[in-house]
């Protein structure tokens, strides 16, 4: 298969990659650039673990094709804080406790963070329907849901 | 020493790796010139393997290797639970049979993920398919040889008799579907040899058991496999045992000279790490007129592979959680052409309890006691069915603060009596227990000049806090800060742990830890006056670290108390009368389960438990085609768990509980009894709300309309 080259730019670092067209943007940051704080839960778009934010929007990595992103910006778990600061939506979580084995969490930071700019937070029930896209098979759901509230609140 | 970590809500201690995206699960661990394996199952549910065609693969680009029964050296059986560590005896890849739909038959192995994923496709299987049984009404019923080391049947008194006596009697059959754990880490183990010494990274319950197993199964000696698995994104039990996917890991890496990692896809998770096996449970009360009861008797039906027996104590739940004289328990297995099912989050109480509190609830309908009334009159003062008494039980306390928070008082006796808008309101509930557990633990603490404290043990944290719960511990029993202090685990070479199931691992590691903790202590101020800092006596003696071991095993007072932890759940739903769907608006869970060592950890241990009992109660069933016998929509659309959309508020509390007879720590364990009544509390309230009483779980809105 003939390879395509693009270069993404990750966490603030351009990358340029020449990649199988075939290959989705989870497999090309987690095996290719060695990002793995995107997970990969299901690789068909159910469970939300490999959620990044693509110019701004959140998307599932796993549902999408790394060629289709050539110049996009891509935002994921590792690019968050700043050095040893966190991003307040990491700081909520971790006092509101919103998290247990973890392996949801950066999909559910980053859809939080996705949620905000979209202006969707204002409400418990608005935040529960516009993050049902990320399971957490943990159930720390409530957690979650008072996590993304206090920092809508500070906002 | 006086408390000042244990008890309180200590942020999370590994919460700011997961944030961060840098702890590193098994699926993310990368070595030098790693390659990837993609196992390949069967589709069919019985029979022979009459070729497997692997040239093709073998030919695709990058392909480094096939590993099928053609080619696999023998390997030994490795005993299942508990006698030994295997979830599966049947060693992977030996022979030509095929026993269920979704068997590993093949490991295709190339340098990359996406080439070896490609040439799985590739793999040719011809099959000499048999007739098959594939479901549990289709079999013959056996009595199991044993379960967990206790008797399947059991009786007191006279339940018979007493049956026929009984004022009022209730004679009901409930239902459980198949259930998956899903853990959002799929099992993955990555596997690495050096000569003849392998390590493994593998997603696990149990280090010790993985390494005892492969060790087994490989016919080396174990201190020849070191096992690491410091985060683990899920378990529920389909971690507690070790499955064929991780000597598949071993024997890939061996085969084509390099470190492996493999992977489960979402799809073999189905029939690759167990299941919670459906049930069939009949339960026959009876009771006086005030709702006393007089007769209990539960005969469970599960399922279990065609090749060798698992079984859940379903029914021992009877015996136990009431006062009641003559109680009979009865389990049997059906032989189906499935995977064997394993230890999912409660194995036995989370499906016993929705036979026997939907029951419970039947019983204060038909008798006309409210229900906590019903449950507090059966109260049972001793253990009933060993005659001890509880080391101690917070039940009545339960039920009381539960309905104080819930608001119990204001409910209407009547179902359809509560209408929110044009939504029927009902309010149910349901009690929880769960036995305590502890096994043998080992722990380090290491003091080092410089002030910083190491505690390390051979144990898991799956989420539930493990790493917190040492910090803390080690943190109170030297008297210094839990900044201090950080903790290591989830490694072989650490001091020697038991598995992470049974919900005992604070109550194992905690008092190793503990006594660790004190022996560097001690080991220090040998040196010097009390007084003066660790730092400062170590850095005045030039010692740049000592370090205390702490063993801990149970103690004598398991076989002078019953011990168990105690529960009762308060749920309130709104259903939809025009389209059947049930929603859950309001839930309450009190637990008095020892002391807890961190409210804000174990506050979301609850949760857990009550969102997975949720997910029970309402949306998980995994549906097998009978024809096919293969699970149909193996995926998370097809197996639908709890989303944020399904879960309000949950109010969580603890009962202070001061247990001095079950160890050093006075801690129960909480992990599972969390989950324990949680589906029969909404099948109640779904009762109260619509005049339905389903038997049949999951309830969805097909059931109610
Ligand atoms: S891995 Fe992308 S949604 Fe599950
Ligand atoms: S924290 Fe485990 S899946 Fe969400």
């Amino acid at each position: 298969m003939t390879r395509t080259e693009i270069t993404l730019s990750v966490n603030g670092c351009q990358h340029t990659l020449a990649l199988d067209p075939r290959v989705t943007l989870l497999d090309a940051l987690r095996e290719v650039i060695g990002l793995t704080g995107a997970k990969k839960g299901c690789d068909r778009g159910e469970c939300g673990t490999c959620t990044v934010l693509v110019d701004g929007r959140r998307v599932y990595a796993c549902l999408t094709l790394a060629v289709m992103h050539d110049g996009a910006t891509v935002t994921t778990v590792e690019g968050l804080a700043d050095g040893t600061d966190l991003h307040p939506l990491q700081q909520a979580f971790i006092s509101r406790d919103a998290l247990q084995c973890g392996f949801c969490t950066p999909g559910q930071i980053l859809s939080a963070i996705g949620l905000l700019a979209e202006g969707r937070a204002t409400s418990e029930q608005e935040i529960r329907e516009f993050m049902s896209g990320n399971l957490c098979r943990c159930g720390a759901y409530p957690n979650i849901v008072a996590a993304i509230r206090d920092v809508a609140g500070a906002q | 020493m006086r408390p000042t970590a244990v008890g309180t809500p200590v942020d999370r201690a590994d919460a700011r790796s997961k944030v961060t995206g840098t702890a590193c699960y098994t699926v993310d661990v990368v070595l030098p010139d790693l390659a990837h394996a993609v196992v390949v199952q069967s589709t069919v549910p019985t029979g022979r393997i009459v070729r497997i065609d692997a040239a093709a693969a073998e030919r695709a680009p990058g392909v480094l290797g096939v590993l099928s029964h053609a080619n696999t050296p023998s390997l030994a059986e490795v005993p299942t639970f508990p006698q030994g560590p295997a979830g599966q005896r049947r060693p992977p890849l030996q022979d030509d049979t095929v026993n269920f739909d979704g068997e590993h038959l093949a490991v295709v192995v190339a340098d990359t993920l996406h080439h070896a994923a490609q040439a799985a496709a590739l793999i040719d299987v011809a099959y000499d398919r048999e007739e098959a049984v594939t479901t549990l009404e289709a079999g013959d019923e056996l009595p199991p040889s044993g379960i967990f080391g206790e008797a399947p049947d059991s009786v007191r008194g006279d339940p018979e008799a007493a049956l026929a006596r009984a004022e009022v009697r209730l004679d009901a059959t409930y239902t459980t579907p198949t259930e998956h754990h899903h853990p959002l880490e799929p099992g993955a183990t990555v596997a690495a040899w050096d000569g003849g010494r392998l390590t493994l990274y593998d997603s696990t319950q149990w280090v010790s058991g993985v390494r005892d197993a492969v060790a087994m199964t490989l016919g080396m000696a174990t201190d020849q496999v070191r096992v690491v698995s410091p985060f683990v994104g899920g378990a529920f039990g389909s971690k507690a045992m070790v499955w064929p996917h991780v000597v598949l890991a071993a024997l890939a890496a061996r085969h084509v000279g390099r470190p492996v990692k493999l992977v489960l896809s979402r799809a073999q998770m189905f029939t690759s790490l167990g299941y919670r096996s459906p049930t069939v449970q009949r339960l026959s009360l009876g009771a006086r007129q005030d709702g006393t009861l007089t007769a209990i008797v539960h005969a469970v039906t599960q399922q279990t592979s065609v090749f060798e027996e698992f079984v859940a104590g379903a029914g021992y739940i009877s015996r136990s959680l009431y006062a009641c004289p003559n109680v009979a328990v009865r389990h049997r297995l059906v032989r189906v052409n499935a995977p064997t099912p394993t230890v999912m989050r409660a194995p036995g109480e989370a499906v016993g309890s929705f036979a026997l509190e939907s029951a419970l609830d039947e019983l204060a309908a038909q008798s006309g006691v409210d229900p906590v009334a019903l449950r507090l009159r059966n109260f049972a003062e001793d253990e009933p069915q060993e005659g001890l008494a509880w080391s101690s039980n917070a039940l009545r306390e339960c039920y009381q603060v539960g309905a104080e928070r819930f608001g119990w008082e204001r409910r209407t006796t009547e179902p359809r009596s509560m209408r929110e808008g044009r939504h029927l309101v009902g309010w149910g509930m349901a009690s929880a227990t769960y036995g305590v557990h502890s096994e043998a633990a080992a722990a380090r603490v290491r003091i080092c000049a410089d002030g910083r404290i190491l505690v390390t043990s051979g144990t898991q944290d799956l989420g539930t806090g493990t790493y917190t719960t040492m910090v803390q511990v080690a943190a109170d029993a030297l008297g210094v800060p839990v900044e201090r202090v950080t903790a290591a685990l989830g490694d072989t070479d650490l001091p020697p742990a038991p598995h992470s199931g049974g919900s005992q691992t604070a109550a194992s590691v905690g008092p190793a830890v503990w006594s660790a903790a004190l022996d560097a202590c001690s080991k220090v101020l040998a040196l010097a006056e009390q007084g003066d800092s660790y730092a400062e006596i170590l850095t005045r003696h030039g010692i740049e670290f000592v370090e205390g071991r702490g063993d801990a095993r149970p103690g004598a007072s398991a076989s002078r108390f019953a011990m168990r932890s105690f529960g009762a759940h308060f749920a309130e739903v709104q259903v939809d009368p025009e389209l059947g769907e049930v929603r859950l608006t309001r839930f309450c869970g009190v637990f008095g389960a020892g002391r807890i060592l961190n409210p804000k950890t174990a506050r979301s241990q609850m949760i857990g438990g009550i969102v997975g009992g949720t997910g029970m109660a309402l949306t998980e069933r995994t549906v097998t085609d009978r024809r096919l016998g293969r699970v149909v929509s193996p995926n998370l659309s097809g197996y639908a768990v709890p989303t944020h959309a399904d879960i309000p508020w949950i109010d969580v509390c603890f009962i202070d509980e001061h247990d001095p007879h079950v160890n050093a720590l006075g801690v129960k364990g909480i992990g599972e009894v969390a989950i324990v009544g949680v589906a029969a509390a909404i099948a109640n309230a779904v009762h109260h709300a619509t005049g339905r009483r389903i038997r049949d779980l999951p309830i969805t809105p097909q059931t109610l309309l």
